[in-house]
């Protein structure tokens, strides 16, 4: 459909003067912004490996595998992470949980193999929100490399290594009461967390007595 | 030529060379540094204190690197091209002063090249060779990106050898000389005042953006942009062979800067400090200083235009050249001409230049208006 006459705006471009016709004008500007930068230096970057930098603590870097109260891995195999998780990088075995091991007597189901690929992964945090357990969480661990492809393949073991690593780090709170199998993350007890990105004032996560937490409405 | 002279034209050769290609490697790390300052960053720091060993680190990196042939190539251009480059590069320094210039044997020089009345066309022709490295180099790698990179070098640098030789004309018109030793002491002979600059402001202003355009500086770098042409004409260029490309260029900015401080801003002149009459022992070495100052200015300005102005399009480009440039250039020329054959007095000249400016600047833009107005009709 065409569209009609009185919709359309025409851009003009703006007339250029005689001063911005002989460019010195905008050379002279320019270079006084450069020498400006040049005499009050203040750089912003870091000085990587000496200084490491303060992230925020919603940062998403790798994942860990919680722990109960038990000490047993709070991961109830139900797949969830799995099935939201965008990038197909986690893959669990489920297995029934040793019935006659007074251990896991009160656990039905637990994952025999719990394998997250951290080169597949895109550290979006969608199998943490997935998780009805809190199970697994997203660390501040940015800096993790490895020599080869099956190295940053994380298993069970590791992924529960990093939350022994991670459990009293400032920046790595456990999410949900430390311990407390299953049941979701109790709001009123979680850390302040910023928001991450700055929120308008008459936005409903600005007003919530939690920085950043959205409540309903009603 | 007694052992005596032999000596000093030896050493007359020989520090500057290796001074330059010393100078050369720190002004990159200047480069690099003062784009990070401009950028609020911090540059390479981690070479030796403050970075200040990065060129050493570079150059040991340059030489190291494994060097790779590809096999499409024409192998003779391809291994002659930086050569060309950095050849006559070098070579365009032998008629320029560095210093209080003299020809009496026995004298340290302070000229490789010491009265040459072609100067300043030795150094034209010389400079101008230095776009067949290119041209060579992007056509030996049979590669079409590095093709197309020096094809548009080429057309670059033959549109600004015009206005690059028509605002010396002036100056040379001027000093009556095309030898640089001569257009620099007609200045200090007549002080402060004496200075070209005062006389021909508009054809500095010409000289040093045609400068930087021959020496494909930003913002005329467009026979090497990423963006579009992988790189440019030295794409499949590595190791030396590469960094020889890239000195060739660092060596013609400070020709550049040399030229600029000669022709324009009176050499090693500098009131009180510097005059034709100062003869306090140490005199040649302030001397000296003076002049390398005057070209250090010149080097820090050409790197905070490289951060100041984006690169122009190609048509801007040319048109730059041809449409504005060469008329002002020619009327600048003209104007010296007339100063000379009528004998008005010189110091009309720097109202004179202002005036071609505004006038240039009033014409362009009618006719910018015209030309819209023109579209706009159509």
């Amino acid at each position: 459909m065409a569209v009609a006459a009185q919709d359309v705006i025409w851009a003009e471009p703006p007339k250029i003067g005689f001063w911005e016709s002989t460019y010195l004008p905008a050379i002279l500007t320019g270079l006084g912004i450069t020498t400006k930068h040049v005499i009050n230096y203040k750089p912003v970057t870091l000085q990587y490996p000496e200084v490491e930098p303060d992230l925020p603590v919603h940062y998403k870097g790798i994942h860990r595998l919680n722990r109960d109260e038990k000490e047993r891995v709070k991961c109830v195999a139900c797949m969830m992470c799995a099935t939201a998780c965008p990038a197909d990088c986690i893959t669990i075995v489920a297995a029934a949980a040793p019935k006659d091991d007074p251990l896991w007597v009160d656990r039905d189901k637990y994952p025999a193999s719990f394998e997250i690929d951290e080169l597949k992964c895109i550290y979006c945090g969608m199998c943490e929100e997935a998780c009805p357990c809190d199970a697994i969480e997203l660390t501040h661990i940015y800096d993790v490399t490895g020599t080869t492809r099956s190295e940053m393949i994380y298993d069970k073991e590791k992924l529960l290594a990093v939350y022994d690593e991670t459990k009293n780090h400032p920046k790595d709170p456990p999410r949900t009461h430390r311990g407390a199998l299953s049941g979701t993350s109790e709001f009123s007890t979680l850390p302040p967390l910023g928001p991450a990105t700055p929120v308008l004032n008459d936005d409903r996560s600005a007003k919530a007595p939690t920085p950043g937490v959205i409540r309903p409405t009603h | 030529m007694t052992l005596n002279d032999w000596i000093i034209l030896l050493l007359a050769m020989a520090i500057p060379m290796h001074v330059i290609l010393g100078a050369c490697a720190y002004l990159i790390l200047l480069e690099r540094k003062l784009s990070a300052w401009m950028q609020d960053r911090v540059g390479p720091n981690r070479a030796g204190p403050m970075g200040l060993l990065q060129p050493l680190a570079d150059g040991i990196k340059f030489i190291l690197k494994e060097e790779m042939m590809p096999g499409h190539i024409n192998k003779f251009l391809y291994v002659l091209a930086p050569g060309i480059t950095c050849f006559t590069a070098l070579f365009a320094f032998a008629v320029v002063p560095y210093g209080p210039t003299s020809s009496e044997p026995g004298v340290f020089p302070f000229i490789i090249a010491p009265n040459v009345d072609l100067g300043l066309l030795f150094l034209f022709a010389v400079g101008s060779l230095n776009v067949y490295g290119i041209i060579l180099g992007g056509w030996a790698s049979n590669n079409k990106y590095s093709a197309l990179g020096a094809l548009r070098a080429s057309a670059q640098v033959v549109s600004y050898e015009i206005p690059l030789g028509m605002s010396v004309l002036g100056v040379i018109l001027l000093a009556g000389s095309m030898n640089i030793e001569t257009i620099m002491n007609q200045q200090i002979e007549h002080g402060f005042m004496g200075w070209n600059i005062w006389y021909q402001p508009l054809a500095a202003l010409l000289f040093f953006t045609a400068a930087m355009a021959e020496s494909n500086r930003l913002p005329f770098d467009l026979a090497e942009c990423e963006q579009e042409l992988v790189g440019g004409f030295h794409t499949e260029y590595s190791s030396m062979k590469f960094a020889m490309f890239a000195l060739g260029e660092y060596v013609h900015i400070t020709t550049l800067g040399f030229v600029l401080s000669c022709l324009y801003f009176g050499g090693w002149h500098f009131p009180w400090i510097a005059t034709a009459e100062s003869a306090y022992p140490g005199a040649w070495a302030v001397k000296v200083l003076v002049l390398l100052t005057k070209v250090f200015a010149v080097l820090v300005l050409i790197q905070l235009l490289r951060w100041t102005i984006p690169r122009f399009r190609f048509d801007q480009l040319m048109g730059l050249a041809w449409k504005v440039m060469i008329p002002l250039a020619t009327v600048n020329v003209l104007m010296v001409m007339c100063f000379k054959q009528f004998g008005w007095d010189p110091m009309w000249m720097l109202p004179g230049s202002l005036a071609i400016f505004i006038c240039a600047g009033v014409v362009g833009v009618q006719s910018a208006r015209s030309g819209r107005s023109l579209a706009a009709a159509a």
